[in-house]
């Protein structure tokens, strides 16, 4: 335990100290946030004239949670697996094992900081939103706190898969960029997913990102709890995590 | 009978057995057939050439790679089944490893530290190791030498009762590595035992109370260091220059076994008072160079005779 926790802050104070990552997973869906409200602004549509867009609501009242599980997204498919693919190939992870630092302080402590990097990013999603564009306020907290935790266990462990098979920086950082990219724009991080049609919505449909924005944007948007894609989300979760353990590997 | 008793005695202190271990990787044979003893509180060394299968025994011993066969017993525990067990009660300093490159000296050591529950003061282990300074520099600014030496200390850091070293010394100046054989000999004061894996012959023939040279996956020889230069290099090198061209009248000294002249430098070798010997019978023929000189047989000449192979370090 006092090892999970020394791990943590090292991990922690090793994010900090790592520019690139802090860039990517913290102020890239900020640039995101601004370049979308400067495209739509933050009026809703409405169904009196073409088709109904970004669910109803204002665009930036759609994004503002939808970005929440961009940063999620940015640290499960690129800063975990490529943090740990480095770590297995650099041969760090032998050193702290030869140490008995063992598999759970390992995943654990990247657990921790990919949950407070999750918080940081959120709400500084949030602070600058609402500067910008005074959107609507989280309506269901208790929900919406729930479905972070959700959203977020499930990248996480996407991410510790992704670590698990990819065998080196190199591959992680190739397939973790196409994935976050592919993701965002068809997952409904990009355009609104109401305009994608055939075979992108179907692509998109199947993508994690696009129920971690729902679960997420639902409680905060008044809307409840979204069973469906909660249960999805979930199985992710599952999956990631049984795959994971099968192929953690030290070296 | 007195042997008798010695090998008894030997047996109940070893801390470490090991009886044929062997480890393939697909077709190549890493570790053959090794087995091995070390006592409490030695220092106990490994050398040979490169391949030879030194790191995945001692490995194999920490833990980290899991043999095809054999026994091994470290403190009473298999490597296979106790691991989390074994590792905290050793310490390693791996032949290949790393830390991530913004981690500072200082976290390191506390982060490794944390693993026992003792309170151990790393403090000292910067100061004795020479990273005082470089406390708050990060692993990617130190040097070779400077990793290697954090390497050392990590190794040391939850107070071990057995130290694997993989090339411990290696990329350090002369005089770091003067610092950490003395450093190593406290620790085994301290009543710790070491395993040392080395390519430097005056390290381990200065430091390892018993040696194995391993070549091919096998021990080829075991002793003291002391032990295996009598066993297995007992012949003296007697040197001089000479401009003379015809020394083949040396070769009526009996003790003289072999002659090489390579410009005026000449070589003989042969076992007993060969210097005196020589120099006789050169002052009988009117020659009397001025550098006349002894070798004594080396570790070194043990390791070419028994692995065939100059290490070249
Ligand atoms: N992970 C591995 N996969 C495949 N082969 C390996 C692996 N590790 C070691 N080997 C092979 O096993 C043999 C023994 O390697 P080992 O590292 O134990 O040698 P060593 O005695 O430590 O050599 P050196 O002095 O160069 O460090 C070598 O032929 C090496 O190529
Ligand atoms: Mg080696």
């Amino acid at each position: 335990m006092r090892t999970l926790v020394k791990l943590s802050w090292v991990e922690l104070k090793l994010f900090v100290r790592e520019p690139i990552t802090v860039i990517f997973t913290l102020a890239l869906p900020i640039i995101f946030l601004f370049v979308m409200g400067g495209v739509f602004g933050n009026e809703a549509s409405t169904d009196d004239g073409g088709m109904v867009v970004f669910r109803g609501v204002g665009p930036l009242d759609y994004y503002i949670p939808a970005y929440f599980a961009l940063v999620m997204m940015a640290i499960g498919t690129v800063a975990l697996p490529v943090h740990l693919a480095g770590y297995r190939e650099r041969g760090i992870l032998r050193r702290l094992r030869a140490s008995s630092i063992s598999v759970w302080s390992v995943l654990g402590s990247q657990l921790a900081v990919s949950f407070v990097i999750a918080i940081i990013g959120s709400i500084l999603i949030l602070i600058c939103g609402i500067i910008a564009y005074s959107p609507n306020m989280p309506q269901e907290v208790g929900l919406l706190i729930l479905a972070f935790l959700l959203g977020l266990i499930s990248f996480t462990a996407f991410g510790f898969f992704l670590g698990a098979v990819l065998p080196s920086t190199r591959a992680a950082q190739g397939l973790g960029l196409i994935l976050f990219f592919v993701m965002m724009i068809l997952g409904g991080a990009g355009p609104p997913p109401e305009v994608l049609t055939g075979a992108m919505d179907i692509i998109g449909q199947i993508t994690p990102l696009r129920h971690v924005i729902i679960i997420l944007q639902d409680p905060y948007l008044g809307f409840g709890w979204n069973q469906n894609a909660s249960l999805i989300v979930a199985g992710i979760t599952v999956v990631a995590i049984a795959l994971a353990a099968r192929y953690f590997r030290w070296e | 009978m007195a042997i008798q008793d010695e090998r008894v005695c030997f047996t109940l202190t070893a801390i470490i057995k090991v009886e044929n271990l062997r480890k393939t990787y697909g077709t190549t044979v890493a570790v053959d057939d090794i087995s091995f003893e070390v006592a409490e509180g030695d220092i106990f060394g490994l050398l040979g050439p490169n391949g030879a299968g030194k790191t995945t025994t001692v490995e194999c011993l920490q833990a980290l790679r899991q043999p095809d066969s054999g026994m091994m017993n470290i403190l009473g525990l298999d490597p296979r089944h106790d691991a989390p067990a074994l590792r905290r009660q050793i310490g390693s300093q791996l032949q290949e490893s790393a830390l991530p490159d913004r981690i500072k000296v200082w976290e390191a050591l506390d982060l490794f530290a944390s693993v026992t529950p003792e309170k151990l003061d790393w403090q000292v282990l910067l100061e004795q190791w020479g990273l005082a300074e470089k406390r708050k520099s990060t692993f990617a600014s130190l040097s070779g030498g400077q990793r290697q030496r954090l390497f050392i200390a990590l190794a040391l850091v939850n107070n071990p009762r057995i130290v694997f070293l993989d090339e411990m010394t290696t990329g350090l100046d002369p005089a770091a590595r003067r610092i950490a054989w003395d450093l190593i000999r406290s620790i085994r004061e301290r009543g710790a035992t070491v395993i040392l894996v080395t390519h430097f012959m005056d390290e381990a023939e200065k430091l390892c109370d018993r040696l194995a040279i391993v070549d091919r996956g096998k021990i080829v020889a075991m002793d003291t260091p002391q032990g295996l230069i009598t066993q297995y290099a007992s012949e003296v090198r007697v040197i001089f220059t000479s401009d003379f061209a015809d020394l083949s009248w040396l070769h009526n000294i009996a003790q003289i076994k072999k002659i090489t002249k390579s410009g005026p430098r000449v070589e003989v070798e042969g076992s007993g008072p060969v210097l005196a010997l020589v120099a006789a019978s050169l002052v009988e023929h009117g020659i009397t160079p001025t550098d006349l000189r002894i070798e004594q047989p080396t570790l070194e000449d043990v390791f070419l005779k028994l692995t065939g192979k100059d290490i070249g370090e």
